[in-house]
């Protein structure tokens, strides 16, 4: 890509950035379309993986044998098992949706986190041929995306709060903590404040970070001409590590933040 | 990088696939895993069941075959004994047997001997008295010397 003549570095990583947008205002691929816009490709490749993770899991389930069980099977049950001594670590309530969350969430962005390690230009080359101007295939890479999952954690964390302590009771954690006086009820609210927020913040960002920073690091290589060949290879590698360990924290801190949404202090 | 809508459309996917996972992924397979395991501790606990039932009878087996070979033992101990009593009692009726049949020679030759004596001594009279008469034909009547040779005879 970068031979080509009328593209710069800086305009091939802008192009490589830039999502494949639908707005209600102004259709396809305009520019401040405000908020009522869709990032297409995200939520196609998103929605995609997420019917493939279920597909695969369902079909599973359905075949499943009690008596000896096929490799497949073998597989998907490692990684419920794996997903379910997690949850039995870490929450000790009675909930019969963190589990089913939790696979959710470490499969789900395990998948979306994988698409980093497809070579960057192959499918939105392929795209570009077949006539999408702009295609980002990592939904991890999107602010939108990890910011909506871990938002849909934060509600979840707020409603089991209050249906675990009450609203009095979720009031009470946030003013009455960690000074138990009323004089303090200002700072408290202050201090709990910022930590109840600080949750889906980092949980959204921190996985944005790591996926958007491994893209870059990416697509800086894919700009290196030949000498791409020897530096992709190693840094692939090392993002296996990040992609599942990215995936495994998004899963750990959503089940570490729900079972202290159920624990009474 | 600005936040929109996508956000939006994201939760929603987001909340739809954890229902569906919830619904119809999760309890299948985790029920499937359970029932496997009880399965598995289940099938071990009556291996180690049957493992000790095995031994046991393997030590009423092992009783009951030293029992066997005591009994054995004791039978042919009594065995042995009765052959030595019949032996026994076989040898001492055959000494009572021996015993007889030589007194009843002996018993027999006595009265053979006897009887050949009383022969011999009729004889010897006889030749006596045919000596005697021989001679006394010669000198003496023969009824006046017959006490003679009767006491004779007597001392035979």
């Amino acid at each position: 890509m970068s031979s080509h003549v009328e593209e710069t570095s800086s305009s091939y990583i802008q192009h490589h950035l830039t999502n494949l947008t639908w707005s209600v205002d102004g259709g396809w691929n305009a520019h401040d379309a405000g908020f009522w816009t869709f990032h297409v490709d995200s939520l196609l490749v998103a929605v995609g993986l997420g019917v493939l993770f279920l597909w695969l899991f369902r079909s599973v389930a359905k075949k499943s044998t009690v008596g000896v069980p096929g490799k497949l099977q073998c597989f998907i049950e490692m990684v419920i098992d794996f997903v379910d001594e997690n949850v039995k670590d870490t929450f000790h309530g009675k909930n019969a949706l963190i589990a089913p969350l939790a696979l959710t969430i470490f499969v789900w962005v395990f998948l979306m986190n994988l698409m980093d390690l497809v070579p960057v230009d192959f499918i939105p080359h392929a795209a570009k041929l077949a006539g999408v101007d702009y295609l980002k295939v990592v939904p991890t890479t999107d602010l939108n995306v990890t910011l909506g999952m871990s938002l849909s954690v934060f509600a979840l964390i707020i409603y089991y709060t209050v249906k675990v302590k009450g609203f009095g009771g979720f009031v009470k954690e946030l003013t009455m903590q960690p000074f138990n006086h009323w004089a303090f009820i200002p700072v408290n609210f202050l201090l709990e404040a910022v930590t109840l927020l600080a949750k889906p913040v980092s949980l959204g960002l921190r996985l944005f970070g790591n996926l958007y920073a491994g893209e870059l690091i990416f697509i800086l290589i894919a700009l290196l001409g030949y000498w791409q060949l020897p530096l992709y290879f190693p840094w692939a590698v090392f993002h296996i590590l990040i992609i599942v360990l990215q995936a495994f924290i998004f899963m750990m801190l959503t089940i570490v933040y729900l079972s202290m949404a159920h624990e009474d202090h | 990088m600005n936040i929109n809508a996508t956000l939006i459309g994201q939760a929603i996917a987001f909340a739809i696939f954890v229902w569906f996972c919830m619904k119809y992924v999760w309890p299948p397979l985790l029920d499937a895993i359970e029932t496997r395991q009880k399965k598995i501790a289940d099938g071990l606990t009556q291996a180690e069941r049957a493992g000790k039932d095995l031994e046991l009878a393997q030590a009423k087996a092992a009783e009951k075959l030293k029992e066997a070979k005591a009994q054995a033992a004791e039978i042919i101990d009594q065995a042995n004994k009765r052959r030595t009593q019949i032996v026994e009692e076989a040898k001492g009726e055959a000494e009572i047997e021996r015993n007889k049949i030589i007194a009843q020679g002996e018993a027999e030759v006595e009265a053979e001997r006897n009887r050949a004596r009383e022969e011999l001594r009729q004889q010897v009279a006889t030749l006596a008295i045919a000596g005697a008469e021989k001679i006394i034909k010669r000198s003496i009547d023969k009824e006046a010397n017959s006490d003679i040779i009767n006491k004779l005879v007597a001392e035979l």
